[in-house]
């Protein structure tokens, strides 16, 4: 099978690129485009490390075909912060520690950046239901789950 | 080690943000798969489908005819290997070695690797692995250690004869070795004992579930030097074994370390490297191997399954006065089971005047079986904490009376060979003791369960480099690769003695060739060994710069002190000259002897044991058999805590881990041998939601080994949540339970069945 | 070499001509949480795959709670779950939606995907078997509508034909003083799939006593059961602790189970009845406050 032309959005730029069907979108990201920081933990959907968002929706990019992408937009891990300003998680994450080797770190944000989008006000249990589809090895999810409910109540209340 | 007794530290013991947390937040850290190379190949290998089979050919001419695949090998591009040993002197056998990474005459375990292929891309190399013919004569397999253990079992190697029984066996068996450590007379002892119990266990293999799958990118050059970059527990580990099954010379390799995505003991051994050199050789291309997570769970090295009995005698008043320990522990289809320190943990934590561990190790159809956080000890802890937790149940005692009153503590002969020096058992103890989780009442079908854990930590050789820039600031160089935040740790020990500023302080795992050697990330070893290294690399500079400044202040050495990042006069003698910072002297460094360059190669004893006492409350469906973990606090003596956060982290990642091995997380395999559940949806891992927070207690009983205090922490969190999880079900429900996973079906199973 | 053609119609007819036409294999995809990783694995080798989210009509929710819903088989997990006046009136139908996977997962997964990967476990379908849902079917000769539970014939299995693919799913119109419930059973919290599922549906008269109910199990069976046995333990009765114990043992005695990986044939048929029973508390206490 012939590679197929794709339009796209990616991190707000227009991007084109040649893809084979079965190439995820994940493929497309990390070996097409140069944007690692989305990670291959599972290629099934359970680990939630490839993350992104397609058109808004928080998704796992491994289980998204690189040809559905055409006129659609995702954003990845790379465009979270703007310019040299981390976003209020990527620094509350630092702060307190809710990273270990960082492999599952890029998905974890994504996810949590589209839990506070649709709710600023999570409890932990919505927290821990919301990221379940993050797997995370390194540290028991505690510090993970904090910074998330910190950073929902600074972006509150810096409202 | 003197110097900083009683010394107010200014850096260690803080929280600052790691050094190289931003790369990790933003995408930017490169983890081994992240690697692409100009004219870079995909490498893929073809897996054995059978748990034991002969093979009889393997033919791989249509698969090297497709456009695009420019190398293909099997076991027949290995060298032949002889045993060996490695630097560190870790046993190893480099014909099993070898052949775990390419079969050679045989396939031992569904996921063997028999073939590799590297194509233009991963679409060509998977087309090509399906065009690799091999035929194989399938043979009988035992997966079970009691099975493998029988004298009719199918015969994995011929080569294997028991060590450590005597007469010396003439036959060949799976059983690789019997241990045993003993402490006074147990069998008489037990006369003593006014209550006995005595148990059997099984338990499951299970695997170290780091989410990053191993990966490699290895490059070959016409002059036979040879690049690899990877993710490991130790770039020189990978080195050294890929010189030696590749029959090269260290030094024409360099392993750039990647980041690493977890490992947990799983990282600590070579899997794909050699393979990814040879397709690359071949090639004439860089050639990327990134194992599948099928790949991970088939072809990796996950912990033990096993089996075990333990027997516990105690007086009226909770003494314990006899134990003992049968620990039969499947190793994978090679030597290598964790044994040994399984025996040596197991009744670590109580002082024991009569006490045996008896350990066997038999291969099995499973795939190599590897270090797990802790190797061993959370198994063997599990049965006895099982088995003490029914004694004081018995007794009508205080599960936690019973494990202060037998306590090990300073002064304690361990069934291993030493006594202990100073050691924080008894302290965490009293510290779960006394936390409020006891004041919390209890409801309907709930349990509350204790347990105790503990791990001996390694130390052993690292080197670390610390260079001045002209400005003062410093970049410290080590070769341990960095796996949950040990660059903040390493930057906060040498900002502390040089007295500079925690941000002026760059730390970098350098790769083989730029720093000496490291052992691998293990045995809870980098915070203490390799930050050792770091300490005396760093109080190299200070010396020198003392002796610089007494150069120019035309004293001698003695009269000048290092006291916050300065020089000063150590007192009247030296005259009344101002201090010198280290930016100042490092700016002179040209006119005073050059580059300020401090260096340490060591070899760490004194890695001080650590102890964990853990406490938890379950809740239990008696409908479903279902748990709900409600509440869990671990107390851990850590010595010194150098970034308290990643101890923390530590602490509640030992935990996690803990709960999924405690409750959910299993090897399943068919009667065919093959696994059934090689992914992370039936291979069940703690979701965020299964977890509550952990509360995580440090306690401070510094190491007289280090001058800091440092002990090891990352192991001894896995050693007690079995136990605890455990004696939390069974009092729950009114059952015990000896095989884990405590999976749902087995609970109501166990509920209906003492109804 | 072995690839697939990627086609993405964006309308019914164009599909069902792609799928007619199709030399080979042509699978749909939908949400494509199953699919890719079938892909992936090498599982399911297609020659052609129809991506149908272009489809307007399958992207749609319609209707209302008195005239009934119609769900587009394409509609993700999470747009189910957003929506206020469908959460409403079949709280179980979507719970059974929602549970498919994570967040991500809810993202992409889809109710048409779910029945027609024909698992035996897929959480989606015992709700709309308990609810009555009717799929519409497109395909060559036109459209035609089936019950749900006729929809998967076997693990893997679907009676749809060559060229046939789901538009839709549509649910009966609601009546008052009804409610619905999705339970299942799976060792963790989240990420599982389910050992035992049940979902109940049932409407209650003005004093209470069941006049209609539905009682569908997942992973019990090569299919999801609808157990009218279970059913009939409710209907005319006040839901009371004998109902439920009657209802228990019925959805129990309807098991046909298979020892897996996940639950054994003992755990299954002990646990489908323990949930079946809960599933109907739910729905009751629902229906008594959605009068």
């Amino acid at each position: 099978m012939s590679k197929l032309h794709i339009s796209a959005t990616v991190n707000g730029e227009a991007v084109e690129y040649l893809c084979d069907p079965k190439q995820t979108l994940l493929d497309v990201l990390r070996d097409e485009l140069n944007l690692t920081g989305s990670k291959e933990g599972c290629s099934s959907g359970d680990c939630g490390a490839c993350s992104v968002t397609l058109d808004g929706r928080l998704v796992c990019s491994c289980l998204v075909l690189g040809v559905e992408m055409q006129g659609r937009s995702v954003e990845t891990i790379e465009n979270m912060a703007s310019g040299e300003e981390l976003h209020p998680l990527q620094q509350k994450f630092l702060e307190a520690a809710a990273l270990q080797c960082g492999f599952c770190t890029p998905g974890f944000l994504v996810a949590a950046k589209a839990l506070l989008e649709k709710n600023p006000n999570p409890t932990e249990t919505e927290a821990r239901y919301w990221l379940a589809g993050n797997l995370c090895r390194c540290t028991g999810y505690d510090k993970i789950i904090r910074a998330v409910l910190e950073t929902a109540a600074d972006m509150r209340g810096s409202k | 080690m003197a110097g900083y007794e009683g010394k107010t530290f200014k850096w260690v013991g803080t929280r600052p943000i790691r050094p190289d947390g931003v790369d990790k937040v933003t995408g930017r850290a490169n983890y081994g798969a992240d690697m692409n190379l100009p004219g870079q190949l995909t490498g893929r290998i073809l897996r054995s489908p059978h748990a034991h089979a002969k093979i009889v050919s393997i033919d791989t001419s249509k698969a090297e005819k497709l456009t695009g695949v420019k190398a293909v090998i099997t076991g027949k591009d290995f060298p032949d290997m002889h045993n060996g040993v490695m630097p560190g002197d870790e046993g190893v056998n480099f014909h099993h070695l070898s052949s775990n990474i390419m079969a050679k005459h045989k396939v031992l375990y569904d996921g063997h690797a028999v073939a590799a292929v590297a194509a233009t891309s991963a679409a060509i190399a998977e087309e090509a692995l399906s065009l690799i013919d091999v035929k194989y004569e399938i043979l009988p397999h035992v997966i079970d250690v009691d099975l493998s253990m029988q004298p009719d079992a199918p015969l994995l190697h011929d080569d294997i004869f028991t060590s450590g029984v005597n007469p010396k066996p003439e036959k060949p068996s799976n059983v690789v070795q019997r241990i045993q450590m003993q402490l006074g007379d147990p069998d008489a002892a037990f006369k003593d004992a006014d209550v006995i119990v005595e148990r059997s266990f099984k338990t499951k293999a299970v695997h170290q579930g780091y989410i990053e799958p191993h990966a490699a990118v290895a490059e070959w050059s016409e002059d036979g030097q040879c690049r690899i970059w990877c993710s490991s527990q130790g770039h020189f580990m990978i080195r050294t074994l890929t010189a030696r099954l590749l029959k090269m010379e260290a030094a024409q390799i360099r392993v750039m370390p990647a980041e690493i995505g977890g490992g947990f003991g799983g990282k600590t051994i070579i899997f794909i490297e050699p393979t990814a050199v040879l397709l690359a050789r071949k090639a004439k291309r860089p050639v990327r191997v990134v194992m599948s997570r099928d790949e991970v769970f088939r072809g990796s090295g996950p912990a033990p399954a096993t089996s075990i009995d333990v027997k516990i005698g105690a007086k009226k008043d909770g003494t314990l006065v006899a134990a003992t320990g049968e620990f039969r522990y499947q190793a994978g289809a090679f030597p290598g089971s964790p044994v040994g320190p399984a025996c040596m943990a197991a009744f670590g934590p109580y002082a024991l005047t009569h006490v045996r561990a008896t350990g066997y190790e038999a291969v099995t159809n499973r795939p190599l079986c590897y270090s797990y956080r802790a190797p061993g000890a959370p198994l063997s802890s599990f049965a006895v904490e099982s088995v003490l937790d029914e004694i004081a149940q018995k007794l009508d005692m205080d599960p936690m009376e019973i494990r202060i009153k037998n306590g090990s503590k300073e002064g304690t002969q361990m069934v291993y060979g030493p006594k202990l020096k100073a050691v924080g058992n008894l302290e965490c103890l009293k510290a779960i003791q006394s936390h409020p989780i006891n004041k919390i009442p209890l409801g309907p079908n709930q349990g509350r369960g204790l347990a105790a854990g503990f791990w001996f930590n390694l130390g052993g050789q690292s080197s670390a480099v610390v260079n001045i820039a002209e400005d003062g600031t410093a970049t410290i160089m080590t070769g341990s690769p960095d796996i949950g935040g040990s660059r903040a740790s390493m930057a906060l020990m040498a900002a502390e003695v040089l007295g500079i500023d925690y941000s002026k302080v760059r730390p970098i795992v350098g790769d083989t060739s730029a720093v000496g050697f490291c052992e691998i990330t293990h045995g809870s070893r980098v915070t203490f060994a390799t930050g050792m290294a770091i300490i005396q690399a760093s109080e190299d500079i200070v010396l020198q710069c003392r002796q610089r400044v007494a150069k120019m202040w035309e004293v001698d050495v003695d009269a000048v002190k290092w006291e916050d990042g300065h020089a000063l006069p150590a007192g009247a003698n030296a005259g009344d000259q101002k201090p010198l910072s280290l930016a100042q002297i490092a700016g002179k460094a040209a006119r005073t002897g050059g580059p300020l360059v401090g260096s340490a190669a060591i070899n760490a004893g004194g890695a001080g044991p650590a102890f964990g006492v853990h406490i938890c409350d379950v809740e239990v469906d008696p409908e479903t058999g279902h748990v709900t973990v409600l509440r869990y606090v671990a107390a851990q003596d850590a010595g010194k805590a150098i970034h308290p956060s990643y101890v923390e982290g530590q602490i509640q990642g030992g935990v996690a881990q803990g709960v999924g091995w405690a409750l959910n997380e299993e090897y399943i395999y068919g009667e065919d041998g093959r696994l059934q559940n090689s992914g992370f949806l039936d291979y069940r891992i703690p979701v965020a939601s299964d977890l509550p927070m952990i509360d995580a207690i440090i306690l401070e009983v510094p190491n007289p080994g280090h001058p800091f205090g440092v002990r090891g922490v990352g192991e001894v969190p896995i050693v007690p949540p079995l136990g605890a999880i455990a004696n939390a079900v069974a009092r729950a429900t009114g059952v015990r339970m000896t095989d884990l996973p405590l999976t749902p079906p087995k609970i109501l199973a166990a509920i209906d069945a003492a109804k | 070499m072995s690839g697939f053609q990627y086609e993405a119609p964006v309308s019914v007819d164009e599909a069902v001509g792609l799928l007619a036409g199709a030399k080979g294999l042509a699978k749909v995809l939908a949400g494509g949480t199953d699919l890719l990783v079938q892909l992936r694995t090498g599982a399911v080798q297609p020659d052609m795959v129809v991506d149908v989210k272009r489809i307007d009509e399958l992207r749609q929710i319609s209707g209302n709670a008195a005239s009934g819903f119609v769900i587009g088989a394409a509609v993700s997990g999470s747009e189910i779950g957003e929506h206020a006046a469908l959460v409403k009136a079949w709280p179980g139908v979507v719970e059974g939606m929602e549970l498919i996977g994570s967040t991500q997962i809810q993202g992409r997964a889809t109710p048409g995907g779910n029945l027609c990967n024909a698992s035996p476990a897929g959480d989606c379908t015992p709700g709309l078997v308990a609810a009555g849902a009717i799929c519409v079917v497109a395909g060559p000769k036109g459209r035609r509508e089936i019950p749900v539970e006729q929809v998967p014939v076997g693990p893997g299995k679907t009676s749809l034909a060559k060229g046939e693919f789901v538009v839709a799913l549509k649910l009966p119109p609601r009546a008052k003083n009804s409610g619905d419930a999705y339970l299942r059973m799976i060792p963790r919290t989240e990420m599982d799939i389910a050992i035992v599922g049940a979902g109940v549906d049932l409407t209650l008269d003005a004093s209470g006593t069941c006049t209609h109910a539905r009682v569908a199990l997942g992973a019990v069976a090569p299919t999801v059961l609808l157990v009218d046995a279970a059913a009939k333990a409710l209907i005319g009765s006040k839901i009371d602790d004998a109902a439920l114990a009657k209802l228990a043992a019925a959805a129990s005695a309807a098991c046909k189970p298979i020892s897996d990986k996940r639950g054994t044939i003992e755990y299954r048929t002990k646990v489908a009845g323990v949930l079946a029973r809960r599933a109907a508390v739910i729905a009751r206490d629902r229906a008594r406050s959605n009068g």
